[in-house]
């Protein structure tokens, strides 16, 4: 007999059930502590450090002094940014930016992901694909292809000047218009899929039994039809606004100098001024700003499952 | 049906808004001129060009490299956290489970790359290991973001399988592993392609995480395109974008495609069990 004791308890299914249980736990969460959660640690602890000419350019953070550990954490960075009007703006100009395209997304998505829930049954896959399509080509390419569009001599402007709409081009690129427009037009399928969701389950006869009752179209909508998609409303919303407040691509690509956003100018601290601690601090700043928005789109999803 | 026409203008005008940039970039990437606003006839000379170039094609082979294998080890584990959340119930832990699993899909990339960056550093101090940076910590990084993906995707395709073709199993006296190997995965595959797929494209994608932990000698396509991008109109580019979409929306359809067949023949086997299962109860 080469069977041993635990060979033989591992032959019992239940058991080997709630180890596979275990497994199937354990792996995923280990590999997110270790590589998502935990990483933040270290960036706050890079934000409390003081920047030097070294590799890597920060102080040590922990020295020893007479056999002792002392912290050398200092709250410079933040002072820093909290003090310079620049990082502020920044700050401000991330999160507005990112709630005027949200808006911008919600109206624009909202009346497509309703017409598709109200498609034929048969159409409603293959317009789904076509929203989804374009996500699947080069997010930076997509980027790149509006700074040709939007630029003076771009299409947009030739045929608006060919039209006889402007004599002379508009200035679009490079904008906080064009930043917007980059967002809105990145991020719609983000907020079309989960209003489609809601949409769709939308029980029709309450729909029905509205209009049976009297109420007209745009009554039967507010009163019906969009208090039943909030919870869609509300995840499209936070799907779009929490990575569009950090995005660095799109105002790189399509925004001015004047354009400031939060995650361009970490960028510029870390890669052109190489100075680790400000950027860690401003990317500790964006996501406590960003953990309550975060955690209402986890309790949006749970709750999506749920009912 | 006046609100019928409305809400369909709107779908149109929204699908026009969505491809204009992408069909303009085809077009022009057939122009002769190398200027955007000036049409210099047909040619084909700026995808010669892109073949021609070593860089490009370095940079591609190292993307698709990273992207192939993120994508698998990404499945595993996001499969693994998707069947987790929408079978194990309520576990302890559950709900920071979840949310590890949703902050991944919204988390500004400079801040996950960032943080990422700190990470391999100090682990480097701490154990030696990953030893530098460049090709796998880039793939760590995939690995970890395009796992959340892949979990939305099998969560969501679990969470529409018939439980009572694995008890039945279970009830026929099938071991847990028999039941996952022969039962659960083949009824996840078609979730399971879809996932990987998704993470296949994230990765390629990728410019502002793999910037941040990347190093020496591991420059990926995104890269590459955003350093000629940043350095003015390269009308390559051009070329290089609808190659992109051709080949993506080919592997779309043809996964669409696959798991539409997959899909007829489940149910096919489903609807041929019930009538043997008819046949027997006859007896």
């Amino acid at each position: 007999m080469t069977d041993t004791a635990a060979d033989r308890v591992a032959d019992s299914p239940a058991l080997s059930a709630s180890r596979g249980r275990l497994i199937g736990i354990l792996i995923p969460t280990a590999w997110l502590l270790l590589f998502f959660a935990i990483p933040f640690l270290f960036v706050i602890k890079i934000s409390l450090s003081e920047a030097a000419y070294s590799v890597p350019p920060v102080s040590d953070f922990l020295i020893w002094q007479d056999g002792w550990p002392v912290l050398q954490a200092t709250w410079a960075n933040f002072a820093l940014i909290l003090d310079d009007p620049l990082y502020l703006q920044a700050l401000l100009g991330s999160l507005r930016i990112a709630a005027i395209s949200t808006l911008l997304t919600l109206l624009i998505g909202y009346p497509m992901a309703y017409a598709i829930a109200r498609a034929e049954p048969g159409m409603r896959t293959p317009l789904l694909l076509l929203v989804i399509l374009p996500f699947w080509t080069s997010f930076l390419i997509r980027v790149y292809a509006w700074s040709t569009l939007l630029q003076d001599q771009g299409m947009i402007n030739s045929a608006l000047m060919w039209l006889g709409v402007i004599d002379d081009p508009m200035r679009m690129l490079n904008t906080e218009f064009a930043v917007q427009l980059g967002i809105v037009y990145s991020y719609l399928p983000f907020m079309i899929l989960p209003l489609y969701a809601t949409l769709e389950r939308l029980d029709g006869s309450l729909l029905e039994a509205a209009a049976d009752l009297g109420a007209r179209p745009a009554t039967t909508f507010w009163r019906v039809t969009l208090p039943l998609s909030l919870p869609g409303v509300a995840a499209g919303c936070l799907l779009v606004f929490i990575p569009a407040a950090g995005e660095f691509v799109i105002p790189e690509l399509l925004g001015g100098p004047d354009t400031l956003m939060i995650g361009k100018v970490m960028w510029q601290e870390f890669f052109n001024n190489r100075d680790w601690p400000v950027a860690s601090a401003l990317a500790t700043i964006l996501l406590l700003l960003l953990i309550v928005p975060i955690l209402l789109l986890d309790r949006t999803q749970s709750r999506a499952e749920q009912g | 049906m006046r609100r019928g026409s409305f809400l369909t203008l709107c779908l149109w005008a929204g699908f026009a808004f969505l491809y204009l940039p992408i069909i303009v970039l085809i077009v022009y990437s057939f122009n002769a001129s190398r200027l955007v606003a000036v049409w210099g006839g047909w040619s084909v000379k700026w995808y010669g060009e892109l073949f021609r170039d070593p860089q490009v094609l370095g940079a591609a082979s190292m993307s698709l490299q990273i992207a192939a294998i993120s994508a698998t080890v990404a499945v595993v584990i996001g499969g693994l956290a998707g069947y987790a959340l929408s079978r194990f119930g309520r576990f302890r832990g559950r709900t920071g489970f979840s949310t590890m699993l949703t902050a991944p899909l919204v988390m500004p990339e400079v801040i996950t790359g960032l943080s990422l960056l700190m990470l391999f550093i100090a682990m480097e101090g701490l154990v030696g290991w990953p030893a530098g940076r460049g090709m796998t910590t880039v793939i760590i990084a995939h690995i970890t973001f395009a796992a959340a993906y892949v979990a939305v995707v099998v969560r969501s395709r679990v969470a529409g399988l018939d439980r009572a073709l694995e008890e039945a199993a279970m009830d026929l006296g099938a071991r847990p592993l028999t039941v996952l190997r022969r039962i659960t995965l083949p009824m996840l595959m078609p979730g399971l392609l879809s996932g990987w797929l998704l993470a296949f494209t994230l990765s390629l994608d990728d410019l502002v995480i793999a910037s941040f932990v990347t190093g020496p000698g591991a420059t990926t396509l995104p890269m590459l395109i955003f350093s000629k991008v940043r350095l003015g109109v390269s009308p390559d580019i051009n070329a290089l974008a609808t190659l992109i979409v051709a080949v993506v929306a080919s592997g779309v359809l043809l996964s669409g495609w696959i798991m539409l067949r997959a899909e007829r023949r489940h149910a096919r086997q489903v609807r041929a069990a019930f009538r043997r299962e008819g046949a027997m109860d006859g007896n």
